[in-house]
């Protein structure tokens, strides 16, 4: 058997689970379609969250515990200020502040630590993530927020000469997934071919020699913190606008952890297609496959949603530890 | 010494003791001198504070929570022991480390690129060519990643990778790890073309200390973290005393192993 069989078997069988419903007549395309639309858009957003995750694992194999709160942080940021100017103004602002808080996270909690364990320096964003989480609140405030994007949230039908009753599409939500795939590709560029970039990934595969050669540690930390950051306050802003900027933000790091398990840890494409199939396999399952088994065991239903993610980040586990884009360790034998 | 005494002195290590971890002793006031477009050898067995010495200079040491605590290292007339890595590295004083580390998942081309960090964008690409002047192998394999590449080509591409960076001096710790005899006279030759036509300095670490003392000006051989011994290459050669300990002949011929315990000299030097 080849070692990579179970691996197949997994893959084979989400796309069943994907193809199943239309095949077997179980939902007419048009709720398909959305289903699957409204599945990539929450995607996108655990994909964003994510890679503020792979960045930082990447550049310093910190595993950061803090990017939710950093989310949170960013977008009760932005809500705030924007009470007080133009939004693009208050982005604006956002990023420097977030700028800022990479240069003090990397001074006060990163540098003291260097070389120490890696468990000492993930209880340490632990730490950091209680006190954003708690000194946000202090700065910004504990209510709900608004961000408005000044976007239609009405949506609107399209396609309806394609679909039976057409398909209802979010504006905003389209909206969003540009910005993010522009962002994504911008990183993607920015790593790729800037020295910055190729210097960063270069402290990712071997810090030490990365500092032999003349490459400062201390200051592409904080230029990594602070790319984690901006990509927090995109994931903060977007997801702000359409649930209000809230206490439970900070959750959505909770779901992004399977993503990167998912994407592997070490990868920006890993994390952006890890986000994209835990955001339409979670829809999914919650909508089709909730009622089949409300059906055979006569179950309660529902709240496959919550757990969906974290069973597949399981399976991941056990058949691809490396995840679907993560590094294989070269060793010369 | 009063030969060579008009040259001026590049790198001058006066002294320094190195504490691990707040504990453990490892270099015991280690002196030594390299002049402007010298080959220097550090010399000596596993252990003896060869890759220490030459992390105090590159200031490396606190990745291994290691601390100078006596004496003081000066290039160019100027202490240095305060910098970092990074600005050693501007003013010319670059490492390539024990094992090459080369960065496995960048192509050969991205690891030379790594090295310009610190240089503009013409000094680059021209460097570029430069190295791919000396290393014609790099330049075949430029877009393979370098996980893959030998261990030979990896050595080139971490002295190509340090070449980019313009050095003054580059130390150099055991290029001939883990290489067949032959790719490591190719390495020494490559190391004394780059010290000849590009007039880089070297303070190399090395356990072959046949090759070194062939390649090497001067030398010095550390033992248990103090130079115990020092001079000119072909001297250090010449001497009985490295010739038995460290090269390997005795002044007698060829003798029996049952008599070794009974003829092996001791040392003329304490350590």
């Amino acid at each position: 058997m080849n070692k990579n069989t179970p691996f197949i078997a997994v893959c084979v069988a989400l796309l069943v689970g994907l193809v199943l419903p239309l095949a077997t007549g179980a939902s007419a395309p048009g709720f398909y379609v959305e289903v699957l639309l409204g599945g990539l858009m929450a995607g996108v957003l655990y994909s964003l969250v994510a890679l503020g995750f792979a960045l930082i694992f990447k550049a310093s194999g910190v595993f950061n515990f803090a990017q939710g709160a950093m989310v949170l942080f960013a977008a009760l940021a932005v809500a705030r200020l924007a009470e007080r100017m133009p939004l693009w103004a208050a982005i604006l602002v956002g990023i420097v502040i977030m700028t800022l808080l990479a240069w003090f996270i990397e001074r006060l909690v990163l540098r003291p630590l260097v070389n120490q364990d890696p468990i000492a320096l993930f209880m340490a964003t632990l730490g950091v993530t209680f006190f954003l989480d708690g000194f946000g609140q202090t700065v910004w405030g504990s209510d709900i927020y608004k961000i408005e994007l000044g976007m239609t949230k009405e949506p609107v039908l399209v396609l309806q000469n394609l679909f039976q009753g057409g398909i209802l599409v979010n504006g905003e939500d389209f909206v969003a997934a540009i910005v993010a795939a522009a962002l994504v590709g911008g990183l993607a560029l920015f790593f790729q071919y800037t020295p910055t970039g190729r210097a960063l990934r270069a402290v990712a595969d071997d810090h030490q020699a990365a500092q032999s050669i003349g490459i400062p540690l201390n200051r592409m930390w904080v230029i990594v913190w602070a790319v984690a950051g901006v990509v927090a306050l995109v994931a903060g802003v977007i997801w702000g606008s359409k649930l209000g900027v809230q206490f439970s933000l900070s959750q959505v790091a909770l779901k992004a952890l399977p993503v990167v398990i998912l994407g592997g840890f070490t990868s920006v494409t890993g994390a952006i297609v890890g986000g994209l199939i835990i955001g339409v396999g979670e829809k999914m399952a919650e909508v089709f496959l909730g009622p089949v088994l409300v059906k055979a065991f006569d179950l309660a239903g529902g709240g496959i949603e919550n757990w969906f993610a974290y069973v597949l980040a399981l399976v991941f586990l056990l058949v691809r530890p490396q995840g679907l884009f993560g590094e294989k360790h070269i060793d010369r034998v | 010494m009063s030969a060579t005494a008009a040259i001026p002195t590049l790198l001058a290590v006066n002294g320094i003791e190195v504490i691990y971890n707040h504990v453990i002793l490892v270099l015991k006031s280690v002196s030594l001198t390299v002049r402007e477009g010298g080959i220097v050898a550090l010399l000596g067995a596993n252990g003896a504070g060869k890759t220490t010495t030459l992390r105090a200079v590159s200031n490396l040491l606190k990745g291994e929570r290691g601390d100078v605590t006596k004496g003081y290292i000066e290039y160019l007339g100027k202490r240095i022991d305060g910098l970092t890595p990074a600005e050693l590295v501007k003013r010319g004083v670059v490492q390539v480390m024990e094992g090459r580390r080369c960065f496995a998942h960048l192509t050969v081309e991205d690891n030379l690129l790594t090295g310009a960090y610190t240089r503009s964008r013409a000094e680059t690409s021209a460097g570029l060519e430069r190295v791919y002047e000396y290393f014609p192998r790099l330049k075949q394999r430029r877009a393979s990643l370098s996980g893959y590449t030998s261990g030979g080509e990896q050595q080139m591409t971490a002295i190509g990778r340090a070449l980019m960076s313009r050095p003054k001096m580059i130390l150099l710790d055991e290029p001939s790890m883990g290489l067949a005899p032959q790719l490591v006279e190719e390495i020494f030759e490559i190391v004394q073309n780059l010290n000849q036509k590009e007039k880089v300095s070297f303070l190399l670490a090395e356990q072959n200390t046949n090759v070194a003392l062939k390649y090497a000006g001067y030398g010095y051989i550390l033992e248990n973290g103090r130079v115990v011994m020092d001079g000119e290459g072909r001297s250090l050669a010449e001497n009985e005393d490295v010739k038995e300990f460290y090269l390997g002949f005795s002044s007698g011929g060829r003798r029996s192993f049952r008599d070794v315990k009974s003829y092996r000299r001791r040392k003329r030097w304490l350590s």
